[in-house]
């Protein structure tokens, strides 16, 4: 059944971010131990898991600002972090990083004028996000989940190959969580990759392909259907325990 | 290097800064009113005139060192640097338009401070006023990006505030301004060459004087290449790659 499931989860060779024998010191211990794993082209894939199993590091060396013990990170057939592709990958943190004190629209018209997209993307990527409402105010006035959003809108801007978002749904209310993900399924739509981190296994159902990680090594790597049917649970919660037992045992 | 983005990041700036017109109204004002102090406790003596036109740097150099350090600071903390440099930007394009938003604070500064020294409070120079206008432009502009530079070497605002007691404060005292360099020790006077507040502040005071010699070309070179030796440093400690 095993040899199965991998036939049905064949991410090679068109993956848009392979990871190899990836390792990551931190306060000299080795955090991350020669993980392997990839990213498909055109689809989202679900980056799983519990709080402080490694999502956020792992997301780091893909962008290419975190510092790396050893392995290798390419990108879009670049190594990761490199010249070509500041231009073709957008990168939005867990926490939002855009200026407070600056209204959305003048974030938004700032980081379009670095990334050398037409201001007209201004108003589309803010329809995209639903802030027009708020456009002319102040982003330190706005609640978390609306300034998340004005971060994820400053990664839209200029339409790159490859987003990775670091928990983008945190703290927004059930639809507009459902929009932004019709968004992300848009975008996947056109062939852009989607790397989507979330501790929420509800939205492992929205994604192509998951990369289930726990204590910083990669449980498993399959679609939604594959782990369902691999762990015989319904509810992907539920299976994800499960492997997660399977593994401690 | 990028025309584009460090013209946006200059306007950026200084859309931030319209946003917290208290911050303005403070680098503008407090200048002025130290310089009015001085005027009146030193009344009925030279002083005033001895070190006005000195301190027509000293001042704005100081709110520029605290106020660029804590903006670099928090582009670092919030997550807003790290962002920029996964996106096609180069370090000096940054603080290039730091500087230039900057630089357009500190000619308003000294346009000011100018205007209430020699208008209002009848300051006397035996130089010419544009030059003193000038060279405490320039006093700005090193402390801006003298700023900029020791940022990195703060982890928090607390950190950053006190640079300016133990960056600053020693090169006031060591600077000539509050005692001639020549009365120092050798040492001292030896320590006082590798101080960038020292040329700052000789070459006001030379200007104010009228003293327009070699000696005064060699403080504005050092005052000049201390600026942009900081800026380029500060470009340095720019890391696309953290821990």
């Amino acid at each position: 059944m095993i040899v199965a499931l991998r036939e049905q989860y064949e991410p090679e060779p068109e993956a848009d971010v392979v990871v190899e024998s990836l390792s990551i010191r931190r306060g000299g211990r080795l955090i991350v131990d020669g993980l392997t794993l990839t990213v498909p082209a055109g689809a989202i894939t679900g980056l799983l898991g519990p709080s402080g199993s490694g999502k956020t590091t792992l997301i780091r060396a893909i962008v290419g600002v975190q510092i790396v013990e050893s392995g290798e990170v390419t990108v879009l057939g670049e190594p990761a972090g490199s010249q070509p592709l500041r231009s073709r990958v957008g990168y939005v943190t867990q926490a939002p990083s855009v200026y407070a004190d600056l209204t959305v629209r003048e974030n938004l018209h700032y980081f379009a004028r670095v990334l050398d997209a037409e201001s007209s993307r201004v108003d589309e990527v803010l329809a995209t996000v639903d802030l027009e409402h708020v456009a002319d105010q102040l982003t330190s006035s706005l609640s978390g989940g609306q300034r998340a959003r004005v971060s994820l809108a400053t990664a839209l801007l200029n339409d790159p190959d490859l987003l990775v978002l670091d928990e983008p749904t945190v703290g927004l209310d059930p639809v507009l969580r459902r929009d932004l993900w019709e968004t992300f399924a848009g975008l996947a739509a056109r062939g852009k990759t989607l790397l989507v981190s979330s501790h929420v296994m509800d939205e492992a159902a929205r994604c192509d392909n998951l990369l289930l990680l726990r204590d910083c090594r990669l449980l498993a790597a399959l679609t939604p259907d594959a782990l369902r049917a691999k762990t015989g649970e319904g509810d992907l919660e539920t299976a994800f325990l499960h492997l997660a037992e399977e593994a401690d045992s | 290097m990028s025309a584009r983005v460090t013209l946006a990041t200059a306007k950026r700036v200084l859309l931030q800064l319209r946003h917290d017109p208290r911050t303005i109204a403070l680098l503008l004002v407090v200048p002025c009113v130290l310089v009015t102090l001085i005027k009146y406790v030193f009344a009925g003596s030279d002083v005033f005139d001895r070190i006005g036109a000195p301190l027509l740097g000293v001042f704005p150099l100081l709110s520029m060192f605290l106020v660029t350090s804590i903006a670099m600071l928090r582009e670092r903390t919030t997550g807003t640097l790290e962002r920029l440099l996964t996106m096609p930007v180069g370090k000096l394009d940054l603080l290039i338009g730091y500087a230039l938003a900057f630089a357009a604070i500190a000619v308003a500064q000294a346009a000011l401070l100018s205007v209430v020294a020699f208008g209002a409070l009848d300051l006397h120079v035996d130089g010419v006023k544009w030059g003193v206008v000038l060279f405490a432009t320039a006093n700005a502009l090193l402390g801006m990006s003298l700023g900029l530079f020791v940022s990195a070497f703060a982890r928090t605002e607390f950190q950053a505030v006190q640079f300016l007691p133990a960056f600053i404060l020693p090169q006031i005292l060591l600077c000539g301004l509050v005692t001639p360099r020549g009365d120092m020790s050798r040492v001292l006077q030896i320590t006082s060459w590798a101080a960038p507040m020292t040329y700052a502040y000789g070459s006001l005071d030379h200007v104010a004087r009228g003293e327009y010699g070699a000696t005064l070309a060699g403080y504005a070179i050092a005052v000049a290449g201390f600026t942009l030796a900081a800026l380029v440093l500060g470009a340095t400690t720019l890391r696309r790659r953290t821990a």
